[in-house]
């Protein structure tokens, strides 16, 4: 029994995964974002026929087609780790994540690739109209496959709609409707292609402010910068209240992950929201006095408010996940010592489950597949070794969640102001609006990653809430196996990345080709 | 004309006037063979095929006993 898995291994793993996971949502927002931008400026052209329009979106769906080429399969190297890194997790879950990972592959592949096509060689070969229909199923397709995608992750933070097997040692879905409609999975997509419309704002923004600032193509400029700040504007708003509803599952069904988010150590009632603050580098354990935040201005009740819309609502802090015994609608909550034991007990009754299986003692076998059912929502608990390990990286999700909130207050700022300044057309030519556009554009970015990093930094140690930690989800391989493909991708990366900044800089420097009218 | 004809005329003509589109393909062609013909192959293969787990029991098998090794004791 307990055979340990080099510490190093797991890093190294999660390393690689972070790697390749950020490296694809570079490419995926701006498609989804650009794609419905693209939709709306064809959608003019088709309505008013003013060929400018038709230049406009030849221009933006250029730039388009290199982000997709460049990021077209980035997102299947995450299923070569899933085979290879981590093969006990590919296994456990079984059909609930081969299931929609094959119905988004179905999609990419016969919507996007069908419908790119006629996009890009349809024009003057198709009809107006159905060009104009491949654009928005184009689109459309590609949110539909981030739906699956997002479904898959949804179930990894709140795993729903199953029933562990202990014959095929798999999770077996039981419910799909609960799998692809959970709260977690309807908030996550909601939240995350509205990020995704917020990229292709700021994106289509900072490269039209760029025109500006080289004063070329201002009708162009001013044309997309109109569409962008509207988009933009009612996205960034949507995606605020979006976020909302994801602290609110946060609190319900990942606690940790939400007193990470805080450094919140010990919870209160009327619990404020850090609006910022530093953590103290001096907290060494979760049951020390030394105070996690430092220099913190804080929302009085925010944070109880958020979590259970009553300011009254007590937010448990890391310290208390740890001791349970705090209020839930469950009645008190278990400490981390008794879901250990309560996890132990579910794998020990697998154990015995498959022993007395093979020796045919049916009654024995019953008796423990359900000791087995009783306890496995505490499943993963039993390969914990301290309470200490339930704690995410608190600095971290600390930093990555302000960012994140912090940038998005800033885009429904950005986007009022720059749509008030299209009506006020003296303003769009100030340098110091044009150079704030351009930054926009990695801005948009580095919110988007941090929105990540925060979901699944939080969510550690787990791979599945609750059922399966990092360290039992990989695969037994060489750290310096993987350690080798990390520095692979990387190179790989690097290049890609750069071949497409470089071609979509060349390209945006030739600007929109053809005459307007 | 024959609509099979068409879609592939349609291909045919679309992927011959390319201008950006070369380049676009080409790196997506020099991609796909490095995932596929480079990483799967010699960096990415299947862990429990790779181990000798064929068939579906020993991957249960396999699984199982790593799960149950693997839980504090």
């Amino acid at each position: 029994m307990n055979e340990t898995i080099d510490p190093s291994l797991i890093d190294w793993s999660r390393a690689q995964f972070a790697l390749t996971a950020m490296y694809h949502w570079l490419f995926v927002p701006l498609t989804l974002g650009l794609g419905l931008i693209m939709a709306l400026m064809e959608t003019a052209y088709y309505v008013t026929e003013d060929l400018f329009w038709k230049r406009t979106v030849k221009f933006w769906m250029k730039l388009f087609g290199i982000n997709f080429a460049i990021g077209v399969a980035t997102g299947i190297i995450l299923e070569f780790e899933f085979g290879t890194n981590w093969s006990n997790y590919s296994w456990f879950v079984g059909d609930i994540f081969g299931a929609p990972l094959a119905i988004e592959g179905i999609l990419a592949f016969f919507m996007e690739s069908t419908f790119v096509a006629v996009m890009y060689f349809g024009w003057n070969k198709v009809s107006k109209k159905f060009h104009l229909a491949s654009t928005w199923l184009t689109t459309i397709g590609a949110t539909l496959s981030a739906w699956w995608i997002l479904v898959a992750n949804a179930w990894m933070q709140y795993p729903v709609g199953m029933e562990f097997n202990p014959d095929t040692v798999r999770n077996e879905m039981n419910d799909f409707l609960a799998v692809a409609f959970s709260p977690v999975a309807v908030n996550k997509f909601i939240h995350t292609v509205l990020s995704g419309w917020v990229l292709g704002a700021a994106f289509v923004a900072g490269i039209s402010f760029w025109f500006l600032l080289k004063k070329r193509e201002t009708e162009f400029a001013v044309a997309s910068l109109k569409i962008a700040a509207w988009f933009g504007l009612i996205a960034s708003v949507l995606c605020a209240i979006a976020g909302d509803g994801s602290a609110y599952n946060v609190g319900r069904v990942q606690p940790m992950k939400l007193a990470a988010m805080e450094a919140l150590y010990e919870g209160h009632t009327r619990q404020g929201l850090i609006a910022l603050g530093v953590v103290n580098p001096d907290k060494e354990a979760y049951n020390d006095s030394t105070p996690p935040v430092l220099l913190k201005l804080e929302i009085p009740n925010m944070l109880s408010w958020l979590v259970g819309r009553d300011i009254q609502t007590f937010v448990p802090g890391i310290k208390d996940i740890i001791d349970g015994g705090y209020p839930t609608t469950n009645g008190l909550a278990l400490s981390a010592a008794e879901k250990m034991k309560k996890g132990r007990i579910a794998i020990d009754a697998l154990a015995h489950y498959r022993e007395a299986v093979t020796e045919g003692d049916k009654e024995r076998a019953q008796l423990n597949r359900n000791l087995l059912k009783e306890n496995y929502p505490y499943f993963g608990y039993g390969y914990l070794n301290k309470p200490e390990e339930l704690i995410p990286n608190v600095p971290l999700n600390f930093y990555a969640f302000r960012i994140m909130v912090g940038l998005g207050g800033y885009f429904i700022l950005f986007f009022a102001l720059v749509l008030v300044a299209c009506y006020k057309n003296k303003w769009l030519s100030g340098k110091f609006l044009q150079w704030v556009g351009i930054l926009t554009i990695p801005l948009a970015y580095i919110a988007g990653e941090a929105g990540w990093i925060v979901s699944e930094a939080g969510r550690q140690p787990w791979a599945i809430q609750d059922v399966l930690p990092n360290s039992a989800a990989i695969s037994r391989l060489d750290v310096s196996s993987v350690q080798t493909t990390f520095f692979v991708f990387v190179v790989l990366f690097a290049v890609l990345l750069l071949a497409e900044i470089r071609i979509m800089l060349r390209e945006i420097k030739k600007g929109p080709e053809g005459e307007s009218h | 004309m024959n609509p099979i004809r068409n879609v592939l005329q349609f291909y045919t003509e679309g992927f011959r006037n390319m201008n950006l589109g070369k380049t676009l393909w080409a790196i997506i062609l020099i991609k796909l063979a490095i995932m596929f013909l480079i990483l799967k192959i010699f960096f990415f293969p299947n862990f429990l095929k790779e181990n000798h787990k064929i068939s579906t029991e020993e991957k249960q098998d396999y699984i199982s006993t790593e799960l149950i090794k693997r839980a504090n004791p």
